[in-house]
């Protein structure tokens, strides 16, 4: 008979990596620099290819002539991205690419370029709400109701309004956009920054299509990405850019190589949307908001006029009545990308620090308030997590010493520096995607998972060795894990925290199928019931008899070994959805200059199943770092007088430097029915509360909401001036 | 970046002929911690960068005249594990400050006098002066970083310079030398030209593009920057520093004071990052002298300081930025400033 294995996780007691902390099995060759990005490849004969980008508001293309530049020296390669006649719609926007032998080279060569444009009205001023209404940008994206804002109004015990914002940030890819393409006896082979490596392939066989012409079957198509420099929501197609690699590279028969440079990469490779907000809040003398009340506007870039999603506003809680409305604004800026938990961060941005004035007028603590009011979160999948966010709030508290240090908003202390804490509370799905893998068990005892997956450096190819070493009872070095390659079996992107479900899944699955097939090998040899094996510390057993070594029981395989194929997501409670979590802030202001720094940050975070501990904290405390930056000093900034992204560049797109982390403080929080309701996606959770909790500590110092993340040294005084006038 | 020649002098000699070349449209390397930015963003255009690193005789620090000479290849490292500067208290204060190991290992003193503005025009492309059509770009675009005093002439950036403040303060002079045409040698011949400069009258406000921030010729370099003796004097800078690493002051105050029985006898401020050049505080100083140091004088120095300062559309936040660094200089260089953040 043969062997029959539950597809389920094992008792949490018995686990021997599942998790455990385990130090990331690429950890070395990242920090050696050995690992090779798509940036990093440099095949014979490559080219290096510089883009030509817009530098204006908007304009139309008066003349583009690139032949000057094929007579530079080196230049092997042009093209056009725009023809006469096209619109320019915001800075940065891609003119014209030149492949040359050397990248001085193409960069001369792009200098070489004529391109003149007639100047266009731009619009760029993104909290101007008045001002696109005048200028006819905006588009009305609908308002709805539900009970009575006016009457809960009336009858409430505090109201209170207030302006919220939160301003639009670009992606900052440390690997900037870009690929490596090169063709083969008619087939391309691209090294791909990307989060899809999967998807990919179809993505540049269309657009090569469209855009160039070039026929090539997806078959004949290979994405390459082993490690990337960041993506974070930015990087799940080939990209204009990618496709003009590789038409430049079937022209002049050479690989090319583009990547973009800082300046365009922050003006045309993501943004994540603006939104800003006028709420009423109403509560009754205990804390429990009864009214809410909305308008809130932004933009997400492209001269597409969205903002954030009305339908998820407010965010987390739903109040009994409430009112919203929401307005896009047009602006000459580049398009959004899904950027790290899209729109969770500006939702939770502009919600909960409503949240925390309402606490404020009340003289209550914030955490008293938002504990009072999980009775206004609704829908089944979010009800759930209400006792999760109770321990997770009461947790964090504990943590930061929130009962000891609270105090009412504005008595923060005597002296220019106020200090002060803040909380804010978020949530996110984090279901498994669509993936399959192929598992081996090999004749030598070695173990291989392969999948068309890719690691941006969550740690993914640590987590399925562990699953398969836990799986198998082997020790992590057995286990060999490919990935990044679309010649393995398809798997999803790795967007919106769904990769370890859709890997881990999937591997378990195909593990088990596995073992279930060596057991029964091993059954006929042993004369034993394969039902009562197991696999542990790197032999079998029958019960608490030991049958034989792993590799002697793989060594009944013949040539072949075994191979087996793992799909996901089923429903077999391996993974799951929908986490919560907690953050809670202490910082200092400095009320003289108005330098914000973080003393403390407490992040308790839920996610299911943890299968490495050690890289679902880095998670965490990639999250809090990444919301430190755009809570305090990160944004796009464009200039109304010339259009332009003037801070495009690292000097002025201010990212924070470890000094201005302070101290993070994470916990997972992993009772045993987290670990049993299974894996559930992290990447995105830990960066959404962060803008909310240190704006709403930054007013709890100093008395003063800054009504607009990121709360920079400009913005804190000109907020605690005005709120002295 | 665009093709240029590289020179690498070893004699002074060498140096200055290699950069009177060209018409003098030469760059000089020393840290290039800021050159190379302007050269990859095509910023400015040298034909020649002469590197001046392999030039022994301005390297290093020596007492001079009672005081202390640095050579123009001395970085920033240098000067602060140096003995002889020890005393210049408010330079190491803007050394600590840099916080980036990149820029203190290679970064000079002299290279940072020199600096061009950080201004967001400027480094985009605008101009020094970020006209257009007649019209300042930083009068009605964002001029959130720019100055707030000596702003009313087209130029709006500030002083790059981190280091200025606190070397005026200290009433530092410059050697500048150059090729020159010497008339005792013939008519065509050139010899090396030396003058020593105080550093006060270094820096300039340009009124066309093509005008620099300080009084430089084409081929004339900083070659040596000289401080006097410190004697008892009492020196800080503070700098408004957003980040906690590599970072532009949105303003600096830096202050020498001597002090006698309690009571202010000399004193010198000098802002940073507030106008087109470092920006003397006259009568601020003035009013100093003969009053202890207390922390409400300090506060009215600073104000007094400031008062006639005229922000921009966005950024009247640094006028009490401005304020708030000379008052916070005033006391740390009298020990009376406590730990901020």
């Amino acid at each position: 008979m043969a062997t029959e294995l539950k597809v389920a996780w094992g008792p949490r007691k018995d686990n021997v990596y599942l998790g455990k902390e385990i130090t990331r099995l690429d950890g070395v060759e990242k920090a050696s620099g050995a690992a090779k990005y798509a940036a990093d490849a440099n095949p014979k004969g490559c080219l290096f290819a510089k883009v030509l980008s817009f530098k204006g508001g908007a304009g139309k293309v008066k003349s583009l002539d690139l032949s000057e530049a094929l007579k530079v020296p080196g230049v092997k390669a042009v093209h056009a991205f725009v023809k006469e006649g096209d619109e320019l719609q915001w800075d940065g926007t891609l003119v014209a690419a030149v492949a040359a032998e050397r990248q001085e080279q193409a960069e001369d060569g792009v200098r070489a370029i004529k391109f003149a444009f007639d100047a266009m009205e731009h619009f760029v001023d993104e909290d101007d709400l008045k001002g696109a209404e005048a200028a006819k940008r905006t588009k009305d994206l609908g308002n709805n109701t539900k009970g009575d804002v006016e009457a809960a109004l009336k009858t409430a015990a505090v109201v209170h309004k207030g302006s919220y914002g939160i301003a639009t940030i670009s992606h900052m890819c440390l690997e900037t956009h870009g690929s490596c393409t090169r063709w083969e006896d008619g087939k391309l082979i691209v090294n791909h920054s990307t989060q899809n490596v999967s998807g990919t392939p179809a993505n540049f066989v269309s657009e090569l299509q469209k855009q160039h012409n070039i026929s090539v079957d997806v078959a004949d198509v290979t994405v390459l990405c082993q490690f990337v420099g960041g993506g974070f929501g930015s990087k799940f197609g080939a990209d204009d850019w990618g496709a003009a690699a590789a038409k430049m590279s079937k022209e002049a028969g050479r690989p090319v190589r583009l990547m973009l440079d800082r300046a365009t990469e922050l003006k045309i490779a993501g943004t994540r949307p603006s939104g800003f907000a006028d709420v009423t809040i109403a509560a009754d003398k205990d804390g429990k908001i009864v009214a809410w009340d909305s308008h809130h506007w932004g933009t997400n870039g492209g001269m597409k006029g969205g903002t954030l999603n009305l339908a998820q506003f407010p965010y987390v809680f739903d109040f009994e009545n409430r009112n919203r409305k929401a307005t896009g604004l047009i602006t000459n800026s580049g398009p959004d990308r899904a950027w790290r938990a899209p729109p969770h961060p500006q939702l939770c941005a502009l919600t909960d620090t409503a949240i925390d004035d309402i606490a404020a007028k009340l003289g209550k603590s914030a955490v008293d308030v938002f504990l009072a009011n999980l009775e206004n979160i609704t829908g089944p999948a979010l009800e759930k997590l209400i006792p999760t966010y109770t321990a997770e709030i009461k947790r964090a508290a504990e943590l930061i010493g929130w009962s000891k240090k609270w105090h009412p908003h504005g008595k923060g202390g005597d002296g220019d520096v106020k200090r002060g804490l803040g909380m804010a509370m978020h949530t996110w799905g984090g279901s498994a995607h669509a993936g399959t893998c192929t598992v081996r068990i090999n004749p030598d005892g070695s173990v291989e998972s392969l999948s068309g997956t890719q690691d941006i450096g969550t740690g993914t190819r640590t987590a399925i060795a562990m699953v398969l070493a836990e799986t198998f009872g082997i020790t992590l070095d057995a286990v060999k894990v490919r990935y990044g390659s679309s010649v393995y079996p398809r798997s999803g992107p790795s967007g919106g925290s769904t990769t370890i479900g859709g890997v881990s899944g999937p591997n378990r699955r195909a593990a088990i199928a596995a073992l279930g097939k060596l057991f029964d090998v091993v059954a006929e040899k042993h004369k034993v019931k394969g039902n009562d094996l197991t696999a542990k510390g790197g032999k079998i057993w029958s019960g608490t008899k030991e049958i034989c070594t792993w590799k002697a029981a793989c060594g009944l395989l013949g040539m072949m070994g075994i191979e087996t194929t793992g799909e996901g997501p089923k429903d077999d409670g391996l993974t799951s959805v929908q986490v919560g979590g907690v953050q809670m802030a202490d910082v200092s202001v400095d009320t003289k200059t108005g330098i914000i720094r973080m003393n403390q940050f407490v992040a308790v975070q839920d996610c299911g199943l943890i299968v490495d501990l050690l890289t679902a904290k880095s998670q965490v405390y990639g999250g809090l770092i990444m919301g430190i930056a755009y809570s305090l000093t990160e944004e796009q900034i464009l200039d109304n007088k010339t259009g332009r992204y003037i801070n495009a560049d690292m000097e002025n797109y201010k990212l924070p430097r470890i000094g201005d982390i302070g101290e993070l403080i994470v916990e997972m929080y992993q009772p045993d029915s987290e670990y049993e309701r299974g894996v559930i996606g992290l990447g995105e959770p830990p960066v959404i509360s962060c803008g909310a909790a240190i704006s709403n500590a930054v007013a709890n110092a100093t008395g003063v909401r800054v009504p607009t993340i990121p709360l920079t040294p400009k913005r804190v005084l000109d907020a605690l001036k005005a709120a002295k006038a | 970046m665009r093709s240029f020649e590289y020179a690498r002098p070893e004699t002074e000699a060498e140096a200055l002929e290699l950069l009177a070349e060209h018409g003098g449209n030469t760059a000089v390397l020393a840290g290039g911690t800021d050159l190379m930015n302007l050269l990859k963003r095509d910023v400015i255009q040298p034909a020649r960068v002469v590197d001046i690193k392999n030039i022994p005789s301005w390297r290093g620090l020596k007492p001079q005249d009672g005081g202390v000479l640095i050579g123009a290849n001395t970085t920033l490292d240098e000067i602060n594990e140096h003995a002889l500067a020890a005393d210049y208290r408010s330079l190491i204060d803007v050394i600590e400050g840099i916080r980036a190991i990149q820029i203190t290992a290679n970064g000079t003193l002299a290279g940072d006098l020199c600096q061009l503005p950080h201004c967001w025009y400027f480094r985009n492309g605008y101009g020094l002066l970020a006209m257009q059509d007649g019209e300042s770009l930083v009068a009605t675009g964002d001029n959130r970083y720019h100055a707030i005093l000596g702003n009313s002439g087209p130029a709006k950036f500030v002083s790059a310079s981190r280091f200025a403040p606190s070397a005026m303060a200290w009433d530092a002079k410059v050697r500048l030398v150059t090729l020159a045409r010497s008339a005792s040698e013939g008519a065509d011949a050139v010899a090396p030209k030396e003058e020593w400069l105080p550093l006060d009258y270094f820096f300039q406000t340009p009124k066309v593009n093509s005008q620099g921030v300080t009084v430089l010729k084409p081929g004339q370099l900083i070659t040596h920057v000289w401080l006097p003796a410190a004697s008892d004097t009492r020196s800080a800078t503070y700098e408004v520093l957003e980040l906690c690493g590599l970072d532009q002051p949105q303003a600096s105050a830096a202050c020498c004071l001597g002090i006698d029985g309690g009571i202010v006898r000399s004193a010198k401020i000098v802002l940073g990052h507030v106008a087109p050049t470092p920006w003397i505080a006259h009568e601020a100083a003035k009013w100093l002298v003969g009053q202890p140091l207390t922390s409400d004088i300090a506060e009215t120095a600073g104000r007094m300081a400031l008062a006639k300062a005229t922000p921009l559309s966005h950024n009247d936040y640094k006028v009490q930025m401005a304020e708030t660094a000379v008052k916070r200089a005033l006391l740390k260089a009298t020990n009376q400033l406590g730990e901020i953040l």
